[in-house]
């Protein structure tokens, strides 16, 4: 009895101990980060923190939007999708040429139908490179399909950055040229003064997009056979093959999901900035969204969109510090969470079959 | 139902199969017992598509099996319990479960596949939202034999169902798969515990390094030396 009694109560010790551990971890990072929110504070004022911090929001979700992508690829057939951030600058271009197009036909504000169309069209585009460039290296060793990446993203970078007046017929129709390029007001710019911070209505629309495809997304992968099935094929492939499940079929439409988000992403991207630089503006995005989705847990949907905020908002308070600072910051953030989280925030390691 | 003839499969130069021929007639429960390395699971693992074979052929119902890819084996009749009771560890119980009705559209048939599992096994239906990966080892048999019946199958080939479980537990499975038999579905039943295999199965043969070396009905193959002195000891 008297055994039986300390038994339960070095169990019940344990448990407490293990708590506090956690406790002290958390209380240590939230008094380091609130450490720099009081520093910030009180060198740059409230006002200019909450500014920031929308802006940060704001930058994040489009992060987070392309970094879902990133994610759902590499968790289903566990590929880096470098020519993610290219997909993300097609998708802001066919914006460009459908909501050109429509303001010319005299639409008001086009938004929603030029967003709907960029991703169907970024989708298919996304699930041809899947068909053509990586589903015969599915099963060859996982750097051929790295590489190949690469250099599908450089293809696609500098294909349609190739001058239409300097290519033959058929190909000057589909390059877009080097050039800046306005980007068509999808919707009435209209600038907001709340207690002296400044929110645009495109900034909320670009929060606001985001968190609808997020809960789609969601819906999608927990609740509809769709996502399940994509959950299972992630998971293994031979045993859904086993179920009847077409793994062909779902990688195919994974692959067109997470493309669709990142036209989405790209869209929001121009219109915000108003602008398409060149067909080389995906390059930075798509790698920060990267290390914003590895920074998460690659692998991880939740993880890709705390990774992605995580992100925006840290690199707008190091911009707004010093304009130097807002590249390094990311990959310092990077390496620091690497260290005592390897696998990313809410990551886990895949636990190798024996 | 199922013929196979002059089976031959090849891991690179190894020779797994040398040319096995067997049948599994409509309603039976047809055994393939042998040792470790005999070739029984690369047998299902090509009847299942899963493992390009070198030569020979396979047919169901009449009809050649090896241009059906993998995934429509199941639209064919088909579904595989695979060994180690790979079922989907980041899925739910029930969502395992659901998986298995893939390309199906009857939902209330599959309410009633899913009552019927729950009822063989009470166990599941208890935890049916917890996550596949922390079931129990039996547990996740029960979940990848239950998840065969979801599949409403003409034939299903279990691989090893009894590995690695209690002798309580293995009764149990057997039962279930006994049960389901009387139901209709025919059964490929491939096992390393050929005492329990020989028991429910209506016929048997033995594997042995890729060869095919003993075949007829169960109960003369449980009776036979060679078996008893190998396999039943």
């Amino acid at each position: 009895m008297d055994n039986k009694q300390s038994l339960e109560s070095t169990k019940h010790n344990r448990l407490a101990y293990d708590r506090s551990i956690n406790w002290k971890k958390y209380v240590v990072i939230a008094v380091i980060i609130l450490f720099f929110l009081l520093l910030y504070i009180s060198s740059f004022g409230v006002q200019a923190f909450l500014q920031q911090l929308v802006n940060g929001i704001q930058l994040g979700s489009i992060y987070a939007l392309i970094a879902l992508g990133y994610t759902m690829i590499y968790g289903i057939i566990k590929l880096i999708n470098f020519a993610h951030g290219d997909l993300f600058m097609f998708g802001a271009y066919m914006s460009y040429f459908l909501g050109n197009y429509l303001i010319a036909h005299h639409f008001k504000s086009p938004f929603i139908i030029v967003l709907i169309f960029s991703m169907a069209v970024t989708a298919l585009l996304g699930m041809t490179i899947e068909k053509i460039a990586y589903k015969p290296l599915r099963f060859k060793p996982r750097l051929a399909a790295l590489i190949t990446a690469l250099g599908v993203s450089l293809f696609l970078e500098n294909f349609f950055a190739l001058p239409p007046a300097e290519v033959p017929f058929p190909l000057n129709k589909i390059v877009f040229g080097p050039h800046f390029l306005p980007f068509p007001p999808l919707i009435a710019d209209k600038t907001y003064n709340l207690a002296g911070i400044s929110v645009n209505n495109i900034k909320i629309l670009d929060v606001l997009v985001t968190i609808i495809l997020m809960i789609l997304l969601q819906y999608i992968v927990k609740k509809t056979m769709l996502g399940k099935a994509m959950r299972a094929v992630a998971f293994n492939k031979d045993a859904c093959l086993m179920m009847g499940i077409n793994i062909d079929n779902i990688i195919s439409i994974t692959f067109g999901i997470g493309t669709a988000l990142a036209a989405a992403a790209g869209t929001l991207f121009a219109l915000t900035y108003g602008q398409l630089q060149s067909p080389y503006l995906g390059i930075w995005p798509g790698l920060k969204a990267f290390i914003a989705a590895v920074l998460g847990g690659i692998g991880s949907i939740p993880g890709a969109m705390l990774g992605g905020y995580l992100m925006g908002i840290s690199e707008t308070f190091a911009t707004s510090i010093n304009s130097n600072f807002g590249y390094g910051i990311a990959f310092i953030i990077l390496i620091v969470v690497l260290i005592f989280k390897p696998a990313g925030l809410l990551g886990k390691f895949d636990k190798e079959k024996v | 139902m199922l013929k196979v003839r002059n089976l031959e499969v090849s891991y690179g130069p190894i020779r797994a199969l040398k040319g096995i021929s067997f049948e599994v007639k409509e309603g039976e429960i047809v055994t393939l017992i042998g040792a470790n390395g005999a070739g029984k699971s690369t047998t299902l693992r090509t009847i299942s598509n899963l493992l390009k074979p070198k030569g020979g052929s396979i047919t169901f119902l009449n009809k050649d099996l090896l241009s059906v890819p993998a995934c429509d084996l199941v639209k064919k009749g088909i579904v595989h319990v695979p060994e180690g009771r790979i079922i989907f560890g980041p899925l739910t119980v029930q969502e395992n479960l659901e998986l298995a009705t893939w390309g199906r559209k009857d939902k209330v048939a599959i309410q009633d596949d899913l009552n019927k599992v729950y009822d063989l096994f009470p166990i599941l239906k208890e935890r049916k939202n917890q996550l596949g990966e922390t079931l129990s080892g039996g547990e996740q048999q029960m979940l990848a034999l239950g998840r065969g019946l979801m599949a409403r199958a003409k034939l299903m080939l279990l691989d090893e169902p009894s590995m690695g479980l209690a002798p309580l537990l293995v009764r149990d499975i057997f039962r279930v798969i006994k049960q389901a038999n009387n139901e209709g579905t025919t059964i490929l039943l491939v096992e390393q515990n050929a005492h329990l295999a020989l028991e429910i199965a209506h016929r048997a043969y033995v594997l042995e390094t890729g060869n095919i070396t003993l075949d007829g009905p169960a109960s003369e193959i449980a009776k036979n030396p060679k078996v008893i002195k190998a396999y039943l000891g």
